[in-house]
């Protein structure tokens, strides 16, 4: 790939997109002319934005990744995000969260349970949950586009996250939080048209679609056995039921994506900017094509890059992954080296626009989020005298810290991580905001001490699995292995292997549940 | 099974295609419903939506 091109490109991208951002926001700057031009706005804009702001880099490089290495059985969360992602989500929790948040006037993921349930300090929490972690998601979307960068140009990891990171801050900073709409349409299309003509090309040179599976299916006989020893049984096959693999693939990836997206403040902060139920339904039809193409086409094709690399050199995916200096795989690699090595030379610059595409729309959104929740959820609930200017400050002092956190914590994470920490967020977001969000739009009984304790015992929940059980995290954290001297309390059963979603979001249900029927109880026998 | 080796990731591979066309059709279905008017509520919570976007 030819730098100067590269960098023209960039140029070309990311100027088009400070424009159509500029443009949006000046068309949002009267209500009057933000009705009008949201009337006009087909819902293929809504579609875009909302898929561009869910699939990003981390959905492409990382679990494309994932998929690399584990298989076709990762077209479950495809399943799941469109399913759960698209038709629940729009369906269900769309029509209500936009009509609760506009009669309520919230305009944040906080300030709607801070509001529904009568509590500052409700909303300032929650503010405070999604400013402190917030940046690991973001820094996971960040790696994903350096990881291509680095296996592109050949240069240097550290090198290249700098330089994505100047481009990212000029963005966030000169207008990129502002009128997105439009800017996250085009990167929305950009996004479709070239994951389109990857799935078309990964197939034709594999022998079609049939020849291409069947090819993937044969390669079973050249499973490294210490992939079959965790459970692998193939590249189309799911994993050994009740295996390390199985419970990381069903447990993490299946259930932490696949239902934390439900939870997500950044996502479902966008229902409430909709104008109208009918365009809630209208977007629901294209938004779940635009996840089927990527998604679908990114878990597909990393699945079947074992074969071409198989055919071409001889090894599997995660051989190909493997880092000459440490002799570790590194599994976020295997789609950059993919495209690099399999893709017609002029497809590298389409897809390296894909990635900047789907890592700036969902960063943007991300800082979005965490701008509002510094300023407007916690600043403002706490100092309520603030001025305009004041806010503003406060909002871009938020912004700026959360990213020398997502900067710091890009440079720090360890290889193999972008799936892992995409998960570890959208869980802890399930775990924490799920059942209190559902009380919020759907139960008029939930009370504001249910939402507390659930909330509560979702969090404590969740910390205490990635503490003292989660074998991943809790090796790394160390807090287990200095009180305990081992570094999981499970230590030698499968529970190691099992996701903190599928203990801490029960348990805050459960919370949620019986406080609501408690409540109801109550309020009947009042009434 | 489209060249698949194993039934589950085979579902998968249809369900993908299946969620994709009921989310089709339910748009199709429900393209004109839906109440489309915009209310003193809507237009007095996109004044201050106009006022969150400045602050940032």
């Amino acid at each position: 790939m030819n730098m100067p091109v590269a960098i023209v490109v960039t140029v070309i991208y990311v100027a088009i997109t400070i424009y159509l951002s500029w443009l949006g926001y000046r068309r949002t700057r009267s209500a009057a002319d933000y009705l009008l031009a949201g009337r006009k706005v087909h819902p293929f804009l809504l579609a875009m934005g909302y898929g561009a702001t869910f699939i990003s880099t981390s959905a492409i490089v990382g679990f494309g990744g994932v998929a690399g290495f584990m298989g076709m059985g990762l077209l479950w969360l495809c399943f799941l995000n469109i399913f759960i992602g698209i038709f629940i989500a729009f369906v269900f929790f769309g029509k209500r969260t936009r009509a609760i948040g506009r009669h309520l006037g919230a305009h944040t993921f906080p300030e709607l349970l801070g509001k529904r349930f009568k509590s500052k300090w409700l909303q300032i929490i929650a503010g405070a949950i999604i400013f402190i972690t917030m940046p690991l998601y973001a820094s996971a979307v960040m790696i994903g586009v350096v990881r291509f960068i680095e296996q592109t140009f050949h240069i240097n990891y550290d090198i290249a996250l700098l330089g994505f990171a100047f481009l990212v801050m000029g963005y966030v900073f000169f207008g990129g939080l502002k009128g997105v709409m439009y800017a996250d349409g085009f990167q929305g299309a950009i996004m479709l048209v070239g994951m389109l003509f990857l799935l078309i090309f990964t197939y034709y040179r594999l022998g079609g679609v049939v020849d291409a599976h069947e090819g993937l299916t044969q390669l079973v006989s050249n499973l490294p056995q210490k992939f079959i020893d965790m459970g692998h049984a193939g590249w189309t096959s799911m994993p050994v039921f009740g295996s390390q693999l199985w419970w990381v693939m069903v447990s993490t990836i299946f259930l932490g994506v696949g239902i934390g997206v439900l939870a997500q403040p950044q996502l479902a902060v966008r229902f409430m900017t909709v104008n109208s139920g009918k365009d809630i339904n209208r977007a629901i039809g294209i938004g779940s094509i635009f996840i089927l193409m990527t998604v679908g086409v990114t878990y597909v094709t990393g699945s079947l890059s074992n074969l071409y690399f198989f055919n071409n050199f001889g090894k599997i995916a995660m051989q190909m992954a493997v880092d000459p200096a440490t002799g570790q795989a590194n599994i976020d690699t295997i789609i950059p080296i993919f495209m690099n090595s399999a893709m017609p030379k002029w497809f590298t610059y389409i897809f390296m626009l894909i990635l900047l595409a789907a890592g700036m729309s969902t960063i943007s959104s991300l800082f979005h989020a965490i701008g509002t929740s510094f300023g407007r959820d916690i600043f403002q609930q706490i100092f309520r005298e603030s001025t305009h200017k004041k806010t503003i400050v406060i909002n871009r002092i938020g912004i700026f810290v959360a990213f020398l956190i997502t900067i710091f914590l890009a440079y720090k994470l360890p290889i193999s991580i972008i799936a892992i920490a995409t998960a570890l967020f959208f869980g802890l977001c399930a775990a924490c905001f799920l059942s209190v969000y559902c009380g919020a739009i759907f139960s008029r009984y939930m009370t504001k001490y249910v939402a507390w304790v659930s909330m509560s015992s979702g969090f404590l929940m969740w910390l205490f699995w990635i503490l003292f059980i989660h074998l991943k995290e809790s090796s790394a954290l160390g807090v287990c292995s200095f009180i305990f001297n081992k570094p999981s309390l499970a230590q030698g059963t499968v529970l190691v292997f099992v996701d903190p979603i599928i203990v801490s979001l029960p348990v805050a249900a459960l919370v949620a549940i019986v406080g609501t029927i408690i409540a109801r109880k109550k309020a009947n026998t009042v009434a | 099974m489209l060249g698949l080796g194993d039934s589950w990731v085979f579902l998968a591979y249809v369900l993908c295609i299946l969620s994709t066309i009921l989310c089709v059709t339910y748009s199709f279905v429900n393209w004109n419903k839906d109440i489309d008017t915009i209310s003193k509520e809507d237009i007095s919570w996109l004044e201050e939506e106009v006022q969150v976007e400045e602050e940032l």
